[in-house]
């Protein structure tokens, strides 16, 4: 309290916290669009078509399908993300295969979401009744066209909600890149403190901002739910 | 038309199926009835494939399908667009309106261009008696009105045979009534060859060609609906009749 009040009595500190924390604005939203927003979306992206595949894999009758999707599955969820990125980035090129920042991420959240998110489908996938499928089959169709036209269009609606808190987990995780030199908000707003020593301040301004991305990615989540359920009963 | 040899079909050691044969001719009308457990749903259900028959042959409209091999997918689903299916709990997609339900078979299964499958889908579901009702969800809908989607989804494939499967049982009873009359109207204006496993015996009575008796898998006894229900020649099937009546 008595550190705080110093700070609000001294017009002088305030002015130069208010300079700081505007132009450090520019380089953080930067960071965000360029680097935060794109990873999280294209991880995203690659994440859930891994997912479909690893719940398909499950949910197949080939034993072998069903064994790798499992040991993946079981590696991603029972190893640190930190340490994945890390064997990523900094362990292949022990191998020769060195990966750009911005890709290592990609591969690293991507193999996460993918397994974090099969489980999510999978239970979606099993939730949607029996009679669907073979009412999908009694009109002629294959198990894929049924996958896709019956079955998954239903799935997706009831995985919107755990689906939702995977990608905002996701959003918030990409903060992990800064490890791995990606230079995206919170690797931005690292680099600025060590020059100013404002961590505080700037460590602040990185969780806003997050949090406002968040705040507005609920907001999507509620209308895509809402567009999904105009076809259930109230 | 449709014509069964020794069909049997086992559940690991449970033997559902002990040997059916039947023979049913272009254009009749079938009622299949018998005690829970008897077989008939799992009959019906062979017909078209949902369960793949252990032994014994089907052969519809010409073509043979024999179960003592092994049966490729492929022939399983050109099999199975020789039957439509009408199904106790309806199983309407959910997230489709009605014309949707029925135009998505011709769309995804026979590629027919989406403008004309509309066209059909609406004159079907007007056929069924809800031209009004095409826009709406199947929740918006009654049990007996969903079942007339179902009816109508089954039909856009333009089968060879209908395949009913206690249609009316999950209904309301004031609601029977019009599902029952689509299906007359199926049976006697445009000669559909139908498989109708129910319990409505008035239904059997003005509409079966034949009644069978299903009793442990076997076809216990068959003949017109009046011989069945008015004499019938096996002791299990007059106390089943005296069950249900």
């Amino acid at each position: 309290m008595f550190l705080l009040s110093n700070i609000f009595s001294d017009p002088e500190r305030m002015n130069q916290l208010v300079s700081i924390a505007q132009t450090s604005l520019y380089p953080m939203i930067e960071g965000a669009i360029k680097y935060t927003i794109p990873l999280t979306l294209i991880t995203f992206v690659l994440g859930l078509i891994l997912a479909v595949l690893t719940a398909l894999a499950r949910l197949s009758s080939i034993k072998i399908f069903q064994i790798i999707a499992r040991v993946y599955v079981s590696i991603i969820r029972g190893t640190p993300l930190l340490v994945q990125l890390f064997i990523i980035f900094y362990g292949l090129p022990n191998l020769g295969l060195t990966i750009n920042p911005f890709i290592s991420a990609i591969i690293g959240f991507s193999l996460n979401v993918g397994a974090y998110a099969s489980e999510i489908i999978r239970a979606a996938i099993l939730s949607i009744p029996k009679g669907q499928w073979e009412a999908g089959y009694s009109i002629g169709m294959t198990y894929t066209q049924a996958l896709k036209r019956i079955i998954l269009p239903q799935a997706a609606r009831v995985s919107i909600p755990p689906l939702s808190n995977t990608f905002i987990s996701l959003l918030k995780d990409t903060s992990l890149a800064s490890l791995i030199l990606v230079t995206e908000l919170f690797r931005k707003a690292q680099e600025i403190a060590a020059k100013n020593y404002e961590f505080l301040l700037l460590y602040m301004e990185a969780a806003a901002l997050y949090w406002i991305l968040c705040t507005i990615l609920s907001f999507i989540q509620g209308s895509l739910e809402d567009r999904l359920n105009r076809y259930v009963a109230k | 038309m449709i014509n069964i040899k020794n069909l049997h079909k086992s559940f690991g050691d449970l033997e559902v199926l002990r040997g059916i044969d039947l023979e049913v001719e272009q254009g009749k009308v079938i009622v299949l009835i018998g005690p829970s457990g008897s077989g008939k749903t799992t009959f019906l259900r062979c017909l078209n494939l949902l369960e793949v028959p252990t032994d014994g042959t089907i052969e519809i409209d010409e073509i043979v399908m024999d179960f003592k091999k092994p049966v490729k997918k492929k022939s399983i689903t050109s099999f199975r667009s020789l039957t439509g299916m009408v199904f106790q709990s309806y199983n309407l997609f959910p997230h489709k309106t009605a014309v949707e339900n029925v135009m998505e078979g011709p769309i995804i299964v026979k590629n027919i261009a989406k403008h004309q499958a509309k066209e059909t889908a609406a004159a079907l579901l007007t056929k069924v008696g809800l031209g009004d009702k095409v826009d709406f969800y199947p929740f918006q809908l009654s049990g007996g009105q969903q079942q007339r989607v179902g009816i109508a989804r089954a039909l856009a494939m333009e089968p060879k045979v209908m395949l009913f499967d206690e249609p009316t049982s999950a209904l309301d009873p004031e609601l029977v009534g019009d599902v029952l009359r689509v299906m007359k109207d199926l049976a006697k204006e445009e000669g559909m060859t139908m498989i109708v496993v129910t319990h409505e015996m008035r239904f059997a009575r003005e509409v079966a060609d034949e009644v069978i008796f299903m009793d442990e898998g076997i076809i216990m006894e068959r003949g017109t609906p009046e011989q069945i229900f008015t004499n019938p020649k096996e002791e299990r099937t007059r106390k089943f009749l005296n069950m249900i009546q």
